[in-house]
């Protein structure tokens, strides 16, 4: 028997690697930025939408900012939203699948239902109806709304594996000796429904990184000051003829970023799931 | 069987009930959120009590929450979305207008996801773990993981703004080069996962026996697949395509952005963007219900070629 999981095993390596890059660029970005990414650089000098050079790698945006400071910074509230919007959904789609797999009746019903509607919407479509409802935009309302809308897929993955787990042999095992709920619940359905949760995890945190990035550009999500690659993009639009890296540089970060957290995620579920990768 | 097949999918419209109404519900709320209390931000703040009184009274603001809503759908259900709060016209004439560029966008972003995810699927089967198979799965993921906005860009860059072929954005009137960049763009988004999955299903109906007869008889591996093996797996194949709808109406708001193409989701963000609220969630609403509407159908087709999902649903 060939070892499949070679190949695959190189997919999340890769993805992880360009995790760590982005990690380590977004949180040493203070460090690693050449110039302050609000700040008009050289004012004395017409330095708006220069070509990327040794001063400026990738050059300057619209208004002489640097965008290589900016796309470093803007990596820090990607994936902050990406990785911080994903641990709320965990915890508490990972709770209620939990609950719901296990005692059924009204909550598993009722998490039924509003899944099925919560579902019945293509997921971009709602996140800008919900946006709709507050005053202003902002990053914020962003945050809450992929919370509300993550956390259902996150419980019905870990219903559909708990309903599973709940008629193995060492369940009822455990019940028939008298173990509690609780104990069931933590120490034997946990531990095997945190694969599947972490697969369906990872994924979501690029969802949640081209969502903010999308919402962000059709300027419902982060305003100035906050750099955010999908407003930056938005501004480097009206450029795209004189100064396309205005452009390419924030959707090439986005980009690498989302494809490194989706070959982690694909990687991860070959890794737990040996079926789906069998050639 | 056609008795069978008719109680099957009147099943299936049984399910659709609480779905559909769930959506209203949700919309209806959304917009009663968003709207806040209309009374008094028409008549602002330092009004009259008894005269924001009476304005809420005139606009059944004091009835009950239940009512409201089912008034409401009373009134959707006569084709009634209420009028836009910028220019007053029926939300319905307003997005009967959009609507057909977002349908015409869809639909050739759907046979450009056919076109090119369901040939680059097949070839990866027939060479299956060689350097082409990797590489072409490789780009598969590139594509499902490129920014729909950003490759719409990259694109208008290189075939409007460089190489001048293509207009760089707008409906021009319907002419057919305008379509072609956000349509590519569109469609990009779902060729991943159609190929994907045009892959695995081939390589899934591969194993089966009836294909070893085939090779046995010295046929070569691309004949196997497509005349064997490509008709058994074709229902996934259409199952994805089908819910790749889905995915074109996310991409919607973004692709019609980027390339300013006057459909609903371009109308769903501006009026998002100028807070004119009932325009939004009638947007909102026809995307969910089209969507909903889309998945059911596809769970028919799926129902009506595939003899084994009849036998499965029916116990």
């Amino acid at each position: 028997m060939r070892r499949p999981s070679r190949r695959l095993h190189r997919g999340l390596l890769a993805g992880a690697s360009l995790l760590a890059v982005f990690t380590a660029a977004a949180v040493l970005a203070p460090l690693l930025a050449p110039h302050d990414p609000l700040a008009v650089v050289d004012p004395a000098t017409p330095v708006a939408l220069q070509r990327p050079s040794t001063a400026h790698l990738l050059g300057t945006d619209a208004l002489g900012r640097d965008v290589l400071a900016r796309v470093l910074f803007g990596g820090r509230v990607s994936l902050a939203v990406g990785v911080g919007v994903e641990l709320v959904v965990a915890v508490l789609g990972g709770v209620v699948g939990l609950l719901a797999g296990y005692y059924g009746g009204m909550l598993d019903a009722t998490l039924m239902r509003l899944t099925d509607v919560v579902m019945a919407f293509p997921s971009l479509i709602l996140a800008i109806g919900l946006i709709a409802v507050f005053e202003a935009p902002g990053l914020a309302n962003v945050f809450v709304v992929l919370v509300l809308l993550g956390w259902t897929t996150i419980a019905r993955v870990v219903r559909g594996t708990v309903l599973t787990l709940k008629s193995r042999d060492y369940v009822q095992a455990a019940r028939a000796i008298g173990a509690r709920d609780r104990t069931i619940l933590v120490r034997h359905i946990l531990p095997n429904a945190i694969g599947p949760l972490l697969v369906a995890a990872t994924l979501g945190v690029g969802g949640n990184m081209v969502a903010e990035a999308g919402l962000s550009f059709l300027g419902l999500g982060a305003q100035p000051p906050t750099i955010s690659w999908g407003a930056m993009l938005a501004d480097g639009q009206s450029d795209l003829m004189t100064a396309p890296w205005a452009a390419v540089f924030p959707g090439l970060a986005l980009l690498l970023a989302v494809l490194g957290v989706n070959l982690a995620g694909d990687g991860l579920r070959d890794l737990l799931d040996p079926r789906t990768g069998a050639d | 069987m056609t008795g069978e097949l008719a109680r099957l999918v009147a099943g299936r419209l049984a399910a659709l009930v609480p779905v559909v109404l769930g959506i209203t519900l949700l919309v209806w709320a959304l917009s009663a959120l968003a709207l806040g209390d209309p009374a008094r931000a028409s008549m602002g703040q330092r009004a009259d009590p008894a005269a924001v009184e009476r304005l809420r009274h005139e606009l059944e603001l004091d009835r009950p929450a239940a009512v409201r809503y089912v008034r409401w759908v009373g009134r959707l259900l006569r084709g009634d979305l209420g009028l836009s709060l910028r220019d007053r016209r029926p939300v319905t004439a307003v997005i009967g207008e959009r609507l057909p560029a977002t349908v015409r966008l869809a639909v050739a972003a759907t046979v450009v996801s056919i076109v090119v995810g369901v040939p680059v699927g097949v070839i990866a089967a027939a060479r299956r773990r060689t350097l082409l198979d990797h590489a072409l799965m490789a780009a598969a993921v590139l594509g499902i993981s490129t920014p729909v906005f950003w490759l719409g860009m990259m694109l208008s860059l290189v075939f409007a703004v460089t190489l001048g072929w293509l207009p760089v954005s707008g409906y021009g009137g319907g002419d057919w080069s305008h379509l072609v960049l956000p349509a590519l763009t569109l469609g990009a988004l779902h060729v991943g996962v159609v190929a994907r999955m045009t892959r695995a299903s081939l390589l899934e109906v591969a194993r089966h026996e009836f294909l070893q007869t085939a090779r046995a008889k010295g046929l070569s591996e691309t004949t196997v697949l497509l005349k064997h093996a490509f008709r058994n797996a074709a229902i996934p194949v259409v199952t994805v395509i089908g819910l790749g709808l889905a995915n074109l109406l996310v991409g919607a708001p973004l692709t019609e952005t980027v390339f300013a193409w006057p459909g609903l989701g371009r109308l769903l963000v501006v009026s998002v963007d100028q807070r004119d609220v009932p325009v939004a969630m009638g947007a909102v609403l026809v995307f969910a219900l089209v969507y909903v509407l889309g998945s059911f159908v596809v769970d028919l087709v799926y129902l009506a070629v595939d003899p084994r999902t009849r036998r499965a649903a029916a116990q």
